[in-house]
């Protein structure tokens, strides 16, 4: 495929953005335009596909082409577009609420075909369109408007349910991190499969502040642990903390009380998904959590197959032939000179 | 020649119905009793009727199947009221279906399976062959002892005992064959084909068919045996089909054949899922299914096929229709092409699977949030199935708007005799995507018939976001309350276009009189003969039968004004007749019922009557 120069403007609409003012989908968009320049794919086979939510109004922003369907559903879309042109690139974006509630179960399903997109999942523990509700990835407790006493129910945590279901791509960046984010969405868009991406985005009107507690600047390299293939799990602002497993679990220990080989090494491809899980999981108080890509593997991929399958039945019985359709296997021919018998009804005419 | 003297009748029409357990065949030898007869020249149409549960313990009431055949010297199209003839395999069959025999019928029973035990799995006490006098009385009883028959036939026959007795559909089809003198050929060449990976299967049955027919002829049993003469059918190439597979291939021809890939997405339901199963095998016609994780996202798939350049279909039955509105709307909103069929059963909620009824057309009409029409178009009959799919796609295409098909489980499971047209006869769709100038191009821009440009994605310079949104002819988003009464009159304003592409209503009759039945859907078959029969002294009775339920047809109206009276008739609780008077404030009566049924053509016969 030619590459084209573009730059970010030329992935740009000529649209008002309506975001609420530092509000962290802006960067997200910007990384996104940015990211689609630098690839140099060409421009009218990118296609970007959402449901409903603050987040979910990114392609009206996009100047290529686009469909913001229904409230969840986006993912089922999306499949049908690739089964129909498997060519085009697409990149679906959803909310916590879209992606993970009224969506989740379409989203599983596109996960486990590992339809050939990028998913960008923007979380921001929250459901910013409706004005505020807690979301799926809430924590117990939080307080919104229809859960005034504290939300009672558990979040889920949004890379384990893709890895469960079997993404061949999972990565996590943030909004406020734009060469983080354009390295994660460049290697996702170059994955075959699905690639799954949760951005922690922060909602400054409903829910400010939601992941200060690993992105806050003054504590951010002491909370985040950032994921390089093949490189060891080291992280903190003197690069002196590191991850060991104890059992299952991994566990921080100081870098200069372990054995250099019991930090562990970071590897996207790992046959099983349990390594990438237990990063997943990763989260409170004393652990930090993982930013980069999580796993990358090859797995067969739906749309190639629905192309090879068809292929291959092709090249079986040869291209259909629409008569012999019709006639089935259990026709049978009468000659006669018997004229059609006559239609017992006539046209109306007023 | 035989020596059975046995008195062969010539009659015009006979109706057979075969029942058993669900396990016994009983659809297999429907299907070929229909074909050969179809064969030697008959029209046919057919009835299957089987359970919601796949095989309900054998023997009782639950689990009987049954497949009715009308078969005839004239054309037919219905498939018939009371059978001339029950064949029932167990006493659970004899008992569910025998009240619907005419007087003085043919009964056949596999009189082995008249047992203490089989009586008591039917939940019957007394054994009616041989204590029910008003049985004996009432109609012509042959007990043949199918499969202590069969078993002795196939003695030889290296096979379990429990596979030879598989073979008593056989024996019953070959005795059904002596009975109406039909030739055994047709089944035998279809055994071969059917079993040739299992040559002793193709010996047993074909031995199974024999023994049945040789038996009618050896044991003098019948009062007659009876021979339908051959229609004079024109020329041409001749098969049975079922409406589900009809709709298949009429979608399969007009998308393949108009260069359009056909993307099918579907979740499996009764009675849709037929569909399904047919498609699936057309990859090599650009048919390309995904059986999604439910009915929304199969419709997803469907409407993100035709986004982008394909042909989105999907079928369902009610239940799934509903959880498809949300989708169906956007569809509207968005413009784009989409066909959801919707094979009516019996509702609400889960209902009644395996029945038919006519009860989502409100659903269908009027199922949607907001202002907005999308187009409803119903088959006739199993063979209209055919024309209807590729007029759903000529609308979907013509209009960009998603269109609703609504078979019904009668139509979608019975079949006719199709003179199969010749493939270059047929019209193909206009598909034209736009790929012009970037310079003026407005998204929502239409055409003299209200439909705008299909632009896929792909192409360059004409990139444009879509959405469920109010937006403008820019396509932009607009809460602006002027734009959106704009854009709201002309989406309905382009579905009342559709009105002016139809053909010609037809009526049965002359154009004005006494009384106008209306009809619509699969009560076609029944409705006709019912007319034909009371035209004979009603000549002031007319018929029409309304193909395209949205639009209406413009014509409607004045054919109605012609009448003094209008009757509705319909397996519902009068949902066209709601339509029809609150469309044209007129005083139309109603005729209908909700059994699961198609109508009896004697019901409808009784019941128009009354109007007359
Ligand atoms: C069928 C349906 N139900 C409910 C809504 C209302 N609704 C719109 S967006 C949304 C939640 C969005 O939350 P999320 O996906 O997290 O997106 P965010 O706004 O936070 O970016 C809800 C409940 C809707 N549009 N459609
Ligand atoms: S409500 Fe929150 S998520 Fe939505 S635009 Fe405003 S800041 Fe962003
Ligand atoms: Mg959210």
């Amino acid at each position: 495929m030619s590459e084209k120069k573009y730059t970010k403007k030329d992935f740009t609409a000529d649209k008002l953005v309506k975001w609420c003012p530092g509000c962290g989908d802006y960067a997200i968009l910007a990384a996104v335009q940015k990211t689609m320049a630098d690839l140099g794919r060409p421009k009218e086979q990118q296609v970007v596909i959402s449901g409903i939510g603050c987040s979910s109004r990114f392609p009206i922003y996009m100047d290529t082409h686009g469909f913001h369907t229904i409230h969840g559903r986006a993912p089922s879309v999306a499949t049908g577009v690739k089964v129909a042109n498997p060519d085009l690139d697409i990149w679906l974006v959803t909310g916590d609420g879209d992606g993970l509630s009224i969506g989740g179960n379409h989203l599983l399903h596109a996960i486990r075909r590992n339809v050939n997109m990028v998913v960008l999942l923007f979380n921001n523990k929250v459901y910013g369109l409706t004005k505020g509700q807690y979301s799926p990835t809430s924590e117990v407790d939080t307080v919104t408007k229809s859960t005034p006493y504290g939300s009672i129910d558990e979040p889920i945590n949004p890379l384990s349910f893709a890895l469960s279901a079997g993404a061949t791509f999972v990565a996590r960046t943030y909004d406020t991190n734009p060469k983080h984010m354009q390295h994660v969405f460049s290697e996702a868009r170059n994955h075959r499969g699905l690639s799954f991406i949760e951005i922690y985005q922060n909602c400054v009107i409903f829910n400010d502040g939601a992941h200060d507690n690993v992105l806050e600047r003054t504590i951010r390299s002491e909370r985040l642990v950032e994921l390089m293939n093949g490189e060891k799990l080291i992280f903190g602002k003197e690069k002196d903390k590191c991850l060991v497993f104890e059992g299952l679990e991994l566990a921080v220990k100081n870098v200069a009380d372990v054995n250099e080989a019991d930090i562990v090494t970071h590897e996207t491809a790992q046959a099983s998904p349990t390594y990438a899980k237990i990063l997943a999981d990763l989260q409170g108080a004393d652990v930090p959590s993982p930013i980069g890509i999580f796993r990358q593997v090859e797995r067969p991929v739906y749309n190639d197959a629905v192309i090879q399958q068809t292929e291959d039945v092709k090249e079986k019985y040869g291209m259909g032939d629409l008569q012999n359709l019709l006639n089935g296997n259990a026709s049978w021919e009468v000659k006669s000179d018997a004229h059609p018998i006559e239609e017992e009804f006539t046209t109306f005419t007023p | 020649m035989s020596d059975n003297k046995t008195n062969i009748l010539e009659i015009e029409s006979a109706v057979v119905r075969f029942v058993g357990d669900s396990g016994d065949g009983m659809q297999l030898t429907g299907n070929q009793f229909t074909d050969t007869s179809a064969v030697s020249g008959n029209d046919v149409v057919t009835f299957p009727d089987f359970p919601a549960e796949i095989r309900a313990p054998a023997g009782t009431v639950g689990g009987v199947s049954g497949f009715q055949v009308n078969f005839s010297s004239n054309p037919v199209t219905s498939h018939g009221d009371a059978p001339d003839a029950l064949v029932a395999m167990n006493p659970a069959a004899l008992i569910m279906n025998v009240k619907d025999l005419k007087h003085g019928g043919l009964l056949v029973v596999n009189s082995d399976s008249f047992g203490a035990i089989d009586l008591r799995k039917a939940g019957i006490e007394s054994n009616p062959l041989e204590n029910d006098t008003v049985l004996h009385e009432t109609y012509q009883v042959v007990e043949v002892g199918m499969t202590s028959l069969v078993q002795k036939a196939l003695e030889e026959i290296d096979l379990k005992a429990s596979d030879k007795k598989r073979c008593k559909n056989f024996f019953a089809l070959g005795l059904m064959y002596w009975v109406y003198d039909r030739s055994l050929e047709f089944s035998k060449n279809w055994i071969k084909k059917k079993f040739a990976k299992k040559p002793i299967l193709i010996e047993a049955n074909t031995i199974a068919l024999e023994a049945g027919y040789a038996y009618g002829e050896t044991i003098e049993l019948f009062n007659n045996r009876y021979t339908i003469k051959s229609n004079d059918m024109p020329s041409g190439t001749y098969r049975q089909v079922t409406g589900n597979s009809a709709l298949a291939y009429g979608l399969t021809t007009a998308t393949f054949s108009s260069g359009l890939k056909l993307v099918y997405g579907s979740y499996p339901i009764t009675p849709a899922s037929d569909i399904l199963h047919e498609l699936a095998k057309l990859k090599h016609y650009d048919v390309r299914t995904v059986q999604a994780e439910d009915e929304i996202a199969s419709i997803g798939v469907a409407l993100g096929a035709s986004y982008a350049g394909s042909l989105g279909v999907t079928a369902t039955s009610g239940p799934g229709l509903c959880l498809k509105t949300e989708f169906v709307g956007l569809a509207a909103m968005v413009e784009l092409p989409l066909v959801i069929v919707n094979v009516q059963r019996g509702g609400p909620s889960t209902g009644l699977p395996t029945k038919t009824e006519q009860s989502d057309l409100m659903l269908a009409m009027y199922g949607h949030n907001g202002e907005i029409s999308v187009p409803v178009i119903a088959p006739k009959s199993p063979v209209d199935c055919f024309y209807t799919a590729r007029e759903a796609v000529r609308i979907a295409v013509e209009y960009m708007t998603p269109v609703i098909v609504l078979s019904d489980g009668f139509v979608a499971n019975s079949s006719d005799l199709w003179r199969v047209p010749d493939i270059k006869t047929l019209d193909k769709v206009d598909v034209e995507f736009y790929e012009g100038d970037a310079e003026g191009y407005e998204v929502f821009a239409r055409d003299e018939k209200g439909a705008r440009k299909w632009v896929v994605p792909g192409t360059p310079d004409l990139q444009h976001t879509l959405t469920g949104l109010e937006h403008n002819t820019l396509g932009d988003i607009s809460y602006d309350g002027e734009n959106h009464q704009k854009m709201t009159l002309e989406r309905a304003e382009k579905i009342k276009n559709i009105a002016k592409s139809l053909p010609s209503l037809e009526v049965m009759g002359p154009d004005s009189g006494d009384v106008l039945v209306i009809g619509w859907g699969g009560t076609y078959g029944s409705i006709c003969a019912a007319i034909k029969e009371l035209r004979k002294t009603h000549k002031t009775l007319s018929y029409t039968h309304l193909t395209h339920l949205n639009p209406l047809h413009n014509d409607l109206e004045a054919l109605m004004s012609r009448f003094k009276k209008v009757v509705v008739v319909e397996i519902n609780l009068g949902q066209l007749h709601k339509i029809l008077r609150s469309e044209f404030a007129i005083d139309a009566e109603l005729i209908c019922k909700i059994e699961g049924k198609p109508f009896l053509v004697s019901e409808l016969v009784n019941s128009i009557s009354e109007y007359l």
